[in-house]
């Protein structure tokens, strides 16, 4: 019965294609999945829209949306509506051909990186043996629709949003296959699903996952912060800081084509969540022995939801960087950490079991990081803040 | 040769068509791009899943940004008034025949000199990168120093820039 409930999609899929012919099989078996994840990701996102902004009402002292359905729980129905029946306005000297592919692509990219989650037990859509090579590159074509976006916009403002995203993209992108390099090197394949199967076994009822070990914690807060910053999130939003640039690159969409750069973005947060659930949270694997009766994917959603508050709990809290701080944290700060990251797991790896190598891996990690941090904090001089007009 | 070839060439041809007859310099530069898409899917054909991947992520994620970044840095995107040929074309079509008929002579020798080829081989992203930090490290070590080598000029020359405007 409980095995039953962990595959019941798989089986579900089995009993729908055992109708048709053997020779549409296959291909209806691909489809079945492509239309699963085509049609979840997009209602997980509209949910996803509720609990963001009724989250940082609370954070801020405020309500949030209560008018559409109770407690606001259909506001994304109305919103899907506005943005259907809106007019789409494209400008006069706009690049019209451009201007319409962008969020097309950006989209289509995004929707890409799900085929490799495995997003429950049997549950992955194209199980490569480069699982994690496919889902980089395909992140790295969203740079493009960015621009394009930009660029084919003809207006300042969306160029220089362009600009600062593409820029900033490229140089988080280091980051964060740098963190993840350290995880293909612990698990010696980048197959998804063969990463997951690592880290799914226990000891005295505690899980294997990577972010239990020095260089995976390490690992992981890198990784975190560099997923911040290629899906444009705060406090690494800056492509769209709406008080310099009004919305950055998607300035002069609107209607539906807006609402695919706004789904696109969600998708993105998603399926970057949902690789850093695999890569360190041990993807769906439950967190304790005695818990592992629980169907995977009810852990791998939790996991990844889990993720999505965290990026809205950061939201919430924290102020927007300036672009030179941005690209300084990504360059001085977080990018030799990493380096240091790679060596210190490959420590990890040759000095055997036992408690030494958990005290040399921590001590390295914790001691870089204080003296990064501290050197930093020293050369900048802040003393106790002083206002010239306020006192 | 399947279908599926065919698509997929017809798509990298047209797109290096584009990319060559565009008025648009931005234009050039994303057709280019589809070209680059179509050579990475023709990888993913043969089966070669590193290679096809490697060549989105650096081509499509990197080449392509660096070039759409040097065109908007350096005249803009507007059309030349003097058309899109240079006035060299000749010269550079006879170049680029040759080294095609080169290449393609030396891709049907192979099929003499190897005859007994036959069976598909299958290599996996497992077998690259053993070959890569095993057999192969001298080379990739002098790439890498290179690369650094490269790096390191850039930073100079950006910095140089920057003395020189203070």
């Amino acid at each position: 019965m409980i095995d039953h409930l962990d595959q019941i999609f798989v089986l579900l899929r089995h009993w729908l294609v055992s109708f048709l012919p053997a020779p549409l099989q296959p291909v209806v078996c691909v489809l079945l999945s492509v239309a699963a994840i085509v049609s979840l990701f997009p209602a997980l996102f509209a949910l996803t829209t509720v609990f963001e902004r009724k989250g940082l009402a609370r954070i801020q002292n405020r309500i949030g949306p209560n008018r559409v359905g109770p407690f606001g729980v259909l506001q994304p129905i109305a919103d899907g509506i506005k943005s259907l029946t809106k007019e789409d306005i494209v400008p006069l000297s706009a690049d019209a051909a451009v201007h319409f592919l962008a969020p097309v692509v950006l989209v289509v990219a995004v929707f890409m990186g799900f085929a490799v989650l495995p997003m429950g037990r049997n549950m992955v859509l194209a199980d490569m043996n480069a699982g994690l090579l496919f889902y980089f590159a395909m992140g790295a074509s969203t740079e493009l629709s960015v621009f394009m976006a930009g660029w084919s916009s003809r207006n300042k403002y969306s160029l220089l949003g362009a600009m600062r995203a593409v820029a900033q993209m490229i140089s988080y992108e280091v980051v964060l296959l740098l963190s993840s390099v350290t995880v293909v090197m612990m698990a010696g394949s980048l197959s998804l699903s063969k990463i997951v199967a690592a880290q799914n076994h226990y000891s005295w009822g505690l899980p294997h996952w990577y972010i239990f070990t020095p260089w995976g914690c390490a690992g992981f807060v890198m990784y975190a912060i560099a997923a911040t910053a290629e899906t444009n999130r705060s406090p690494f939003d800056l492509p769209e800081g709406e008080s310099e640039l009004v919305a950055g690159y998607h300035t002069e969409y609107s209607g539906f084509k807006f609402a695919l750069f706004f789904l696109g973005e969600y998708l993105a947060m998603f399926s970057i969540s949902g690789l850093g659930t695999t890569l360190f949270l041990g993807g769906w694997s439950a967190p304790f022995s005695f818990l592992t009766w629980i169907p995977s994917w009810i852990w791998f959603f939790s996991k990844l939801m889990l993720s999505i508050f965290v990026f809205i709990w950061l939201r919430g809290t924290l102020p927007r960087l300036r672009q030179d701080q941005l690209m300084n944290f990504a360059w001085k700060f977080v990018l030799p950490m990493c380096l240091l990251n790679l060596l210190v797991a490959g420590l990890w790896r040759f000095l055997g079991d036992g408690w030494a190598r958990w005290a040399v891996c921590s001590v390295i990690l914790i001691g870089a990081y204080g003296a990064m941090g501290w050197g930093e904090m020293r050369r900048k001089h802040i003393g106790p803040r002083s206002y010239r007009y306020a006192e | 040769m399947s279908f599926v070839f065919y698509l997929l060439a017809a798509l990298t041809v047209a797109g290096a068509f584009a990319a060559m007859l565009l008025k648009n310099t931005v234009h050039c530069a994303l057709a280019l791009t589809v070209a680059f898409a179509g050579l990475a899917l023709l990888f993913l054909n043969l089966d070669a899943q590193f290679a096809g991947f490697a060549q989105i992520l650096v081509y499509i994620g990197a080449v392509a940004i660096l070039v759409v970044f040097a065109i908007l840095l350096t005249r803009g995107s507007e059309t030349p008034r003097d058309g899109v040929f240079s006035r060299t074309w000749f010269v550079g079509l006879l170049i680029a025949a040759g080294v095609f008929a080169t290449l393609s002579w030396a891709v049907l020798q192979s099929v003499r000199v190897l005859p007994h080829e036959t069976a598909v081989p299958t290599v996996t992203v497992l077998q690259i990168g053993n070959a890569l930090v095993g057999r192969f490290v001298l080379p990739l070590e002098i790439v890498a120093l290179l690369l650094t080598a490269a790096t390191i000029g850039a930073v100079i020359v950006a910095m140089h820039e920057k003395e020189g405007q203070q």
